[in-house]
């Protein structure tokens, strides 16, 4: 018997989520191995998990607070993938926008003790826009150039680090830390825990708006992609830009317009960050936030909806990573799952079967049929 | 070890329509109650189906009636649910296309698989085991080179893929197979992407494959290809076999013909009476580059008016698909194009769709159509900018469900709903979408590019129609097609074009179609060829002594 890997001609409908969630099984189980191997109990590092990210109210609203970047951010790259635009810089965009943000109140671009209703706004503004300026440079090299894109936002990502350092260890810097002065409260996204005077039980949860704003991106991002004249145009070139073309999409535009938004919906995602949980800027805030976000936006399979469950997931993994430290337990599972998710696709594509070698003569080993037919 | 045969394995191994004459070899290849079923279609229903050693067998059958499916099952790309297969007489079971190729059978498929950086040779030992590591160049274009001349299959060895034609692909396609041992060879549609000659030449290598003892397996459209060329027919339509094997000597093509669509078919149309009216398109002097920078038009001028079918008759690669590209808007040129006094020549493809220009563009699957987006979302691609479709900056759903409902009954589209991916979607089916969406628009100007390559005769005569019905309603229509008779049972003028040029225009009601076959081959360059007449006898002297020589050999 030898195993055999052919196309699939035609794949079932169910078969696309329950490979997503068999994949998220074997995740665990492999990694649940891995504990077991170097003495740990994987039944109880699992349910420590489970408790330290959802186990009450309190933890439950960190774990939103850790999903708010990520929710964000993968919503940027859902954006951007649906295209075929691999904009895998989602980090350094967020980086910009957290800078950007940090501007109006630090440089001050408004005056200080501007009012939240105003300051706030603008911060978004001024991270959006930031994020966008990040999106474009790698938007408009493609479209103009044809300069690889994935090449360029990765590399982008690095001199987002590196333009963050040089603020907070020279202008910015607060007594020579790497970090700025603490912003004015009215620069803080509200978080739930402000209203603990009014209803007391709110004391202690730091979920901020930040969540809402994700929450309420994911619903626009799906309403665009599935509703809007615009997100049919993106679908079009992402299936076949031929034909968008030929539908008379301007490509080289949309692939600017679309580079230019995933990049503010990341940078909002920074500002998020600096105005909800950091309240100032600082190095390394993000823990990769934006390269977790194309593991998140493959595991929503590019739905912007399914992108607010992934980022609740994959925020409980990084709050418990603090709790089982000094393990880098929740990034291996999450490496895991990223290459789980990547062996499900195959098996949606394809199908193994295990055939008797005497069937067809000389029949070595598996993986032969390299032709995929339409 | 799949399933047993629903029918018992009978008395003797003889095809289900044993004659005496039946050589006493089973048959190279034999399928026995075939059924394969997909979701909500019996796409095969019982087929039977064998084919002798050294003959051509050619499998007629109009889009959908199954034709495909059969012949994806015989080179191991789809598993039937039923029926069993054997060749030589012993069943088999093929999981792949390289157990069927390790069985003897190839298939050449419409879209070639082959790399184009990459030399002939290179291309035919990809993929195999032979050479191990070291790859002996020179020994194996040598075989190759061998293989070639014994079959009248000229193409270098050395050559790379991408400085090939489409008809030298063809042969280096079934170079491969053959070069893999390949006796049973099935062809799917192989001359939809030839010129005549080519097809001639085809047709002169399938002699020599089938004189050798290998048999052949030819799918196609085309009655006259047919006749031509196959032993014996076989008919299917709906997923059953409505002829087997019948002598291709014994039938006409009014038989094939009637078998295939189940009625007579008009052969030509009662045309509207021809009444111009104004010049709707108006081209002067274009010039253009292809995509290998190399011209492709150069200083073509044409109009077409409204009410008027004007048909371009061209070998493949003379420039025609340049010319539909430059007036939609989709290749940029030299030269100015009008439509009713509106410049579209170098503008966005945008510009042309507003300015009233419909295109049944040459490729459905990659330029006509979204093949993983829905039925739909396939049909509003040219008015999703407009109401009732757009509302704002959103598309208004609920019309267009119902936008896309009216338009797959309207236009016959046979799919399950409107949001089924339009990639399941069978070409007939396919075009009628394509042709659906661009006639909604009710366009002023249409540009049609071989509107029904590769259609069955019922899916044929459909389109014709709708483009019928296009001119008597006033539109002016460029039809592209390189099937001669298709332009002269349609257009009202016929311009001729060859190596970018217009070197002939013919009223359709006068013309001389020996005169248009000479001008479209570069006139005074051959002779008008009668198909396929003198067969191997042209080859003869190169080719002769090969064969015997294999002959010997084997």
């Amino acid at each position: 018997m030898t195993l055999r890997i052919e196309p699939r001609m035609s794949v079932p409908r169910w078969l696309s989520p329950a490979a997503t969630i068999l994949a998220l099984v074997v995740a665990l189980a492999i990694s649940g191995g891995v504990i077991a191997f170097v003495g740990g109990d994987p039944i109880r590092s699992y349910l420590h998990i489970v408790g330290a990210a959802f186990g009450s109210v309190g933890v439950i609203s960190d774990t939103l607070v850790k999903a708010t970047p990520l929710l964000l951010t993968g919503l940027a790259c859902t954006l951007a993938f649906r295209m075929r635009l691999w904009n895998i810089g989602a980090e350094g965009q967020l980086l910009l926008g957290a800078w950007g943000a940090s501007a109006v109140v630090l440089f001050p671009l408004l005056p200080a003790g501007t009012p939240g209703f105003i300051l706030i706004p603008a911060m978004m503004l001024a991270g959006a826009l930031a994020g966008a300026v990040w999106g474009l440079i790698p938007g408009a090299l493609r479209a103009l150039l044809g300069v690889n894109e994935i090449i360029v936002t990765l590399m982008l990502n690095y001199v987002a680090l590196l333009w963050i350092q040089f603020w907070v260890f020279g202008a910015w810097s607060e007594g020579g830390f790497q970090q700025s002065e603490q912003f004015p409260p009215e620069a803080f996204l509200p978080r739930l825990t402000d209203f603990a005077s009014a209803v007391p039980a709110l004391g202690g949860l730091t979920v901020h708006l930040g969540f809402l704003f994700g929450v309420g991106a994911a619903i626009l991002v799906w309403l665009v992609l599935e509703r809007s004249r615009w997100g049919y145009e993106i679908r079009l070139v992402g299936d076949s830009p031929e034909a968008a073309r030929y539908a008379g999409v301007d490509i080289k535009r949309l692939i600017i317009v679309v580079f230019a938004a995933s990049g503010a919906l990341a940078g909002l995602a920074g500002m998020s960050e600096v105005s909800g949980v950091v309240h100032r800027l600082q190095d390394r805030f993000s823990p990769g936030y934006g390269y977790t976000a194309i593991i998140i936006a493959y595991l929503a399979r590019y739905d912007p909806l399914k992108v607010i469950i992934a980022s609740i997931l994959f925020g409980a993994l990084i709050l418990a990573g603090r709790e089982i430290q000094p393990s880098g337990v929740p990034a291996m599972i999450q490496g895991v799952i990223l290459f789980c998710l990547i062996v499900a696709d195959v098996f949606v594509r394809y199908r193994v079967r295990l055939v008797r070698t005497g069937a067809a003569a000389g029949a070595g080993a598996p993986g032969g049929s390299a032709t995929s037919e339409a | 070890m799949t399933a047993a045969p629903p029918s018992p394995p009978g008395p003797g191994l003889g095809p289900p329509g044993p004659d005496p004459a039946a050589p006493e070899r089973p048959p190279a290849l034999e399928a026995i109650g075939i059924v394969k079923r997909f979701p909500g279609v019996l796409a095969n229903d019982g087929v039977d189906f064998d084919v002798r050693p050294g003959e051509v067998h050619a499998l007629l059958g109009e889009n959908g009636a199954g034709k495909s499916t059969l012949m994806n099952i015989l080179a191991g790309l789809y598993r039937p649910d039923e029926g069993e297969i054997r060749v030589d007489g012993a069943p088999v079971s093929f999981g792949s296309p390289r157990d069927a190729i390790d069985a003897g059978l190839g298939m050449v498929h419409q879209h070639f698989t082959l790399v184009p950086s990459q030399t002939v040779t290179e291309n035919i030992l990809l993929g195999l085991r032979r050479p191990r590591f070291y790859l002996d160049a020179g020994r194996s274009e040598g075989e190759v080179a061998r293989l070639a001349t014994e079959f009248g299959l000229r193409v270098h060895p050395k050559a790379k893929i991408w400085q090939l034609s489409v008809g030298e692909q063809q042969r280096v396609e079934i170079l491969k197979l053959l070069y893999r041992g390949a006796q049973i060879l099935i062809l799917d549609e192989p001359t939809a992407v030839l010129a005549p000659q080519e097809a001639e030449e085809l047709f002169r290598t399938l002699r020599a494959m089938t004189d050798a003892g290998r048999s052949v397996v030819f799918i196609s459209h085309k009655l006259t290809e047919v006749m031509a060329i196959a032993d014996r027919v076989t008919v299917m339509r709906r997923g059953r076999v409505t002829a087997a094997g019948q002598p291709a000597a014994g039938v006409t093509k009014r038989d094939l013909a009637q078998l295939m669509v189940g009625r007579d078919i008009v052969g030509l149309y009662d045309k509207a009476p021809f009444q111009p009216g104004d010049v709707l398109l108006s081209a002067s002097d274009v010039e253009a580059d292809n995509d290998r920078a190399l011209p492709a038009l150069r200083g073509v001028s044409l109009e077409v008016r409204s009410g008027e079918i004007v048909g371009i008759a061209a070998v493949a690669g003379n420039g025609q698909a340049e010319l539909a590209e430059v007036i939609t808007g989709l290749r940029p040129c030299r030269g100015v194009i009008r439509i009713g006094g509106d410049v579209v020549s170098n503008r966005p493809p945008k510009h042309a769709i507003k300015a009233g220009v419909a295109h049944v563009p040459e490729d459905r699957t990659g330029v006509g159509s979204a093949p993983n987006l829905s039925v739909a979302d396939n049909l509003i691609m040219k008015r999703f900018r407009e109401p009732p479709v757009s509302r704002g900056w959103l598309i208004d759903d609920g019309r267009t469900r119902t936008l896309a409902e009216e338009l797959k009954d309207e236009y016959a589209i046979a799919a399950p709903s409107v949001d089924t991916r339009a990639r399941l979607l069978s070409g007939g089916n396919l075009q009628r979408l394509i042709l659906g969406r661009e006639i909604e628009t009710r366009p002023a100007m249409m540009v049609a590019v071989q509107p029904t390559r590769g259609l069955d005769v019922g899916a044929i005569e459909t389109v014709h129609r709708l483009l019928l019905e296009r001119r008597d309603g006033g539109a002016g229509i460029l039809l592209i097609s390189e099937d001669l008779d298709e332009i002269l049972a349609l257009a009202d003028r016929v311009d001729v074009m060859y190596e970018g040029r217009i070197v002939g225009s013919f009223d359709a009601q006068t013309a001389d179609i020996q005169q248009i076959g000479l001008l479209m081959t570069g006139a005074g360059g051959d002779e008008p060829g009668d198909e396929g007449v003198a067969g191997a006898g042209d080859l003869g002297p190169a080719a002769g002594p090969d064969v015997a020589e294999t002959e010997a050999s084997t």
